[in-house]
C-alpha cells in the first residue's frame, strides 16, 4: 500500500502550482478592468475618459470651411429619473474645426432633489474619436432641486481629421440618477431628520 | 517480480472487493475515483435530462408562432438555466466522471491524487444546481438575461440573480478542484515507462482542459462576483451611470467564456481518438500531431474571445485581428479531423454502437465547425449575430459534438464499469433515432437564422412558423430518444446477462482492458509493468 502514499506527497507541489494559477486567474479577471482601459486609450486609441479636450488641441485645429458635418442631438432620461430632457436644437450643421455651443434643457419634475449624471454617446462609433468637448453637463453631477429647471450648454469641435465619408453624426445623452450622490444630498442639505 | 505481484492483486482484488460497507460509507463518503466518477456520470444524466425537459417546454413554446403555453419571463429562465444547467451540470461533469473513471485506469494509477479532494469537488455538485434550481422557485424567479449574464439585463430581475451566482461559484470551485487533482494524477501517478508522450489521447486532452479550467473558471468568478457587487454593494463595473462599461463584462465573460467552449469539446477529441482506432483496428494516424494540434486549439482559445462580440463597436483592427485568429482555429482543427479519416482509412472498420456515434460525431462536428467558420468572417457576423444560425451553430458542436462523444464514450466504457454488454440493438436504435433526430432538429434553425430569426424569443413572425414546427417535431423526437439510452445503460448495469470479458473490444488497446471487467474496485495498487503492445501508442517514433 506505500505505493499509494507516495505520489500523494508528491501531489503537493503541483497542488501548489495550480493552486497559484488559480489565484492569479482570479485577478487576472479584474485587472481586465485597467487593462481594457489601457488597451483601448493607449494601443487602440478609443476614447473611454469623458473629460474636455486640451485648449492646445483646440487651438491646433484649423477651421475646414470647404466641407460641413451635420450634427443631430438626442436627450432621454432613464425611466427611474423623473426628470424631462432636450436638446433645444435637434440638428445643427458646422465646419469641422469650428467651436460650436448648443443648450440642452432638464427639469426635474419630481418633489425631492435629485442628483443625475448624463453618460454621452456619438454615433457612428468610428467617428466617436473625432468629436472632442470642450465643456458639456457630462462632466459633472448634476443637482437639480425639486421643480427646478437648468439650461445646460455642450461646446464641441469636430476634429478636421474626420474621414470625408462621414458627412453626419448623432450625440446623445442618457440622464440616470445617480443614486449615491442623492442620497448624500438629501443627508446634508437637511432632508427632514426622522421622526423623533 | 512486479509483474508477478500485479497478476496477483488483480486477482486478489476480483474476489475480495474491498468495498465500503452500506450505502452512505460507500456512496456519500467515498473516495475511489471509479465511485466518484459514477456519481459525476449519474448526476450529469439527471442534469441532461432535467436541462432536456427544459428545451422540451422551448420547442413546444416555438412550435407556433404567437404565445401558446409560458409567459415570456418564464421563457426567458428556461433559456438560460436550460444553457447553466446542460454547460455546467451535464457536460462538464460528464467529462469529469469519464475522467475520474478512466484517467487512472489509462495511466496505471491506484486512484485520483487527492481522492478526499475528490469526494468534495463531486458533492459541491448537487450544492450548486439545487441553489441554481431553486431559483425557479423564487419570487423574481431565476435568471432571465441568457446564461451569458449580459448586464444591465441579468441584474433587472429578482434577487435570484444573488443564488445563481453563488451556484457558479460553487460549481466553478468544483471544476477547479477536479481540475487541479487531475493534472496531479496525470503528472505525479503514471505507472512507470508511461511517458507523456505514450499517454492515450484522452488523457493528453484531459491535461490540456484541466490547465484551461484553472486559468479560466477563477476569471468567470471574477466577472460573477463584480456582477453581484454591481448589484448589491454600489460599485459600478459594469454600470455606465457610474462611470462603468457593459461592454467590459463581455470582455471578461468571454476571456471565460471561449476557452470554456473548448472545455466542453477537447476531452470529446480524446474519446473519438480512442474509439475509432479500436474500431478501425488501426492505430491513430498522426498520434503526435493530435497532441499538438489539441494544444494548439487551447492557446489559440485564449486569443479570440471577442469574435462572440464583433457588433459592440470595436476598432477595425480588434475585428481583424479576432476575425483572422478565430479561422487559425480551423487549421489543428482540421488536423484532426483529417486524421480520424486517415485512421479509418483502409482500416477493418466495424460498426458497433460507440463507432456509430463516433462518426457521427466527426461528420457533425465538422459541420458545426463549418457554421463557426462562417460566423467567425466579421461582415457575414453582423447579419449572423444573435439569431438561430448561432443556436444552430453551437448546438451542432456541443450536442452532436460533445453529447455524442459522451454517448459515444459511456457505450465505450459501459461494458468495463459494469461487467456485462449493453443491448448493441438498442444501442443501434439509439444512435439512428438520435442522429436523425438531431438533424431535424437543428439544421432547419440554420436557414431560420439567415432569414433573421433572432434567438431567445418566445414569440416570432409567421414567415418562420414551418421550419420551427419542423425543429419542434425534431426535438421531441430527440427528447425521446434519449429515454432509449436510459433504458439501454440500465438494463446494462442492472438485468443485462451477457458478461463483459476484459479486453471488451476485439481492437481496444490501453491499460485499462488489462484489468477484468468489472474493473474491481482497487486496481493498480501495484504498478503495472509495461509490455510492448500493451499500449495504443507505444512507438510513436513514425
Amino acid at each position: 500500500m506505500n505505493t499509494v502514499a507516495a505520489p500523494t506527497r508528491n501531489a503537493r507541489g503541483v497542488v501548489r502550482i495550480t493552486l497559484i494559477v488559480s489565484a492569479c486567474a482570479f485577478l487576472f479577471g479584474f485587472a481586465m478592468i485597467p487593462l481594457y482601459r489601457i488597451a483601448c486609450e493607449q494601443v487602440l486609441g478609443i476614447k473611454l475618459e469623458d473629460g474636455p479636450v486640451t485648449g492646445r488641441a483646440v487651438a491646433a485645429a484649423s477651421v475646414d470651411t470647404s466641407r460641413s458635418v451635420r450634427i443631430q442631438f438626442l436627450a432621454s432620461v432613464n425611466s427611474k429619473l423623473p426628470w424631462t430632457f432636450a436638446p433645444e436644437v435637434t440638428r445643427i450643421d458646422v465646419h469641422p474645426g469650428e467651436l460650436t455651443e448648443v443648450w440642452f434643457d432638464a427639469a426635474n419634475t419630481s418633489d425631492a432633489a435629485i442628483v443625475g449624471n448624463a453618460v454621452p454617446s456619438v454615433a457612428p462609433n468610428t467617428a466617436s474619436a473625432f468629436f472632442n468637448k470642450t465643456e458639456c453637463f457630462c462632466f459633472t453631477e448634476q443637482l437639480l432641486a425639486a421643480g427646478e429647471a437648468r439650461r445646460m450648454p455642450v461646446r464641441f469641435i469636430v476634429d478636421p481629421a474626420l474621414p470625408r465619408d462621414v458627412t453626419e453624426l448623432t450625440l446623445s445623452y442618457t440622464f440616470y440618477e445617480n443614486t449615491d450622490a442623492t442620497r448624500r444630498v438629501a443627508e446634508t442639505v437637511g432632508a427632514p431628520p426622522h421622526a423623533g | 517480480m512486479a509483474h508477478a505481484a500485479t497478476h496477483d492483486h488483480v486477482a486478489h482484488d476480483d474476489h475480495h472487493d474491498h468495498k465500503p460497507q452500506g450505502f452512505i460509507a460507500r456512496w456519500c463518503f467515498s473516495t475511489n475515483h471509479k465511485d466518484i466518477g459514477t456519481l459525476y456520470l449519474i448526476f450529469s444524466l439527471l442534469m441532461f435530462f432535467i436541462g432536456g425537459a427544459m428545451a422540451m417546454i422551448i420547442r413546444a413554446e416555438l412550435f407556433q408562432p404567437g404565445m401558446q403555453l409560458v409567459e415570456p419571463d418564464f421563457f426567458n429562465e428556461m433559456t438560460s438555466v436550460h444553457a447553466l444547467v446542460m454547460i455546467f451540470g451535464a457536460v462538464m461533469p460528464a467529462f469529469v466522471g469519464l475522467g475520474n473513471w478512466m484517467i487512472p485506469l489509462m495511466v496505471g494509477a491506484p486512484d485520483m491524487a487527492l481522492p478526499r479532494m475528490n469526494n468534495w469537488s463531486f458533492w459541491l455538485l448537487p450544492v450548486a444546481f439545487g441553489l441554481l434550481l431553486s431559483t425557479l422557485f423564487m419570487p423574481g424567479g431565476g435568471p432571465q438575461g441568457g446564461w451569458t449574464l449580459y448586464p444591465p439585463l441579468s441584474l433587472q430581475g429578482g434577487n435570484g440573480i444573488a443564488f445563481s451566482i453563488l451556484a457558479i461559484h460553487v460549481a466553478g470551485i468544483s471544476s477547479i478542484m477536479g481540475a487541479i487533482n487531475i493534472i496531479a494524477t496525470i503528472l505525479n501517478m503514471r505507472a512507470p515507462g508511461m511517458d507523456l508522450l505514450k499517454m492515450p489521447v484522452f488523457v493528453w486532452t484531459w491535461l490540456i482542459t484541466a490547465f484551461l479550467l484553472i486559468a479560466v473558471m477563477p476569471v468567470l468568478a471574477g466577472a460573477v462576483t463584480m456582477l453581484l457587487t454591481d448589484k448589491y454593494f454600489g460599485t459600478s463595473f459594469f454600470n455606465a451611470a457610474g462611470g462603468g462599461d457593459p461592454v467590459m463584462f463581455q470582455h471578461i465573460f468571454w476571456f471565460f467564456g471561449h476557452p470554456e467552449v473548448y472545455i466542453m469539446i477537447l476531452p470529446a477529441f480524446g474519446i473519438v481518438s480512442e474509439i475509432i482506432p479500436t474500431f478501425a483496428r488501426k492505430p491513430l494516424f498522426g498520434y503526435q500531431a493530435m497532441v499538438y494540434a489539441t494544444a494548439s486549439i487551447a492557446f489559440l482559445s485564449f486569443i479570440v474571445w471577442a469574435h462572440h462580440m464583433f457588433t459592440v463597436g470595436m476598432p477595425l483592427g480588434g475585428e481583424l485581428f479576432f476575425m483572422y485568429a478565430t479561422m487559425l482555429i480551423a487549421i489543428p482543427t482540421g488536423v484532426k479531423v483529417f486524421n480520424w479519416v486517415s485512421t479509418m482509412w483502409e482500416g477493418s472498420m466495424t460498426f458497433e454502437t460507440p463507432m456509430l456515434f463516433a462518426i457521427g460525431f466527426v461528420i457533425l462536428f465538422t459541420i458545426g465547425g463549418f457554421s463557426g467558420v462562417m460566423l467567425a468572417i466579421v461582415p457575414a457576423d453582423f447579419q449572423y449575430h444573435d439569431t438561430y444560425f448561432v443556436v444552430a451553430h453551437f448546438h451542432y458542436v456541443l450536442v452532436t459534438g460533445a453529447v455524442f462523444s459522451i454517448m459515444a464514450a459511456t457505450y465505450y466504457w459501459l461494458p468495463k464499469w459494469t461487467g456485462h454488454m449493453y443491448s448493441e440493438r438498442w444501442g443501434k436504435i439509439h444512435f439512428w433515432s438520435s442522429v436523425i433526430s438531431v438533424n431535424v432538429l437543428f439544421f432547419p434553425q440554420h436557414f431560420l437564422g439567415l432569414a433573421g430569426m433572432p434567438r431567445r424569443i418566445p414569440d416570432y413572425n409567421v414567415a418562420f412558423a414551418d421550419f420551427n414546427m419542423i425543429s419542434s417535431i425534431g426535438g421531441f423526437w430527440f427528447g425521446l430518444s434519449q429515454l432509449i439510452f436510459l433504458g439501454v445503460v440500465v438494463h446494462c448495469a442492472f438485468f443485462s446477462k451477457v458478461k463483459a470479458p476484459a479486453r471488451v473490444w476485439e481492437g481496444a488497446k490501453g491499460l485499462e482492458w488489462e484489468v477484468p471487467s468489472p474493473a474491481p474496485h482497487h486496481t493498480f495498487s501495484v504498478p503495472p509493468v509495461l509490455k510492448p503492445g500493451m499500449l495504443a501508442h507505444d512507438d510513436v517514433s513514425h
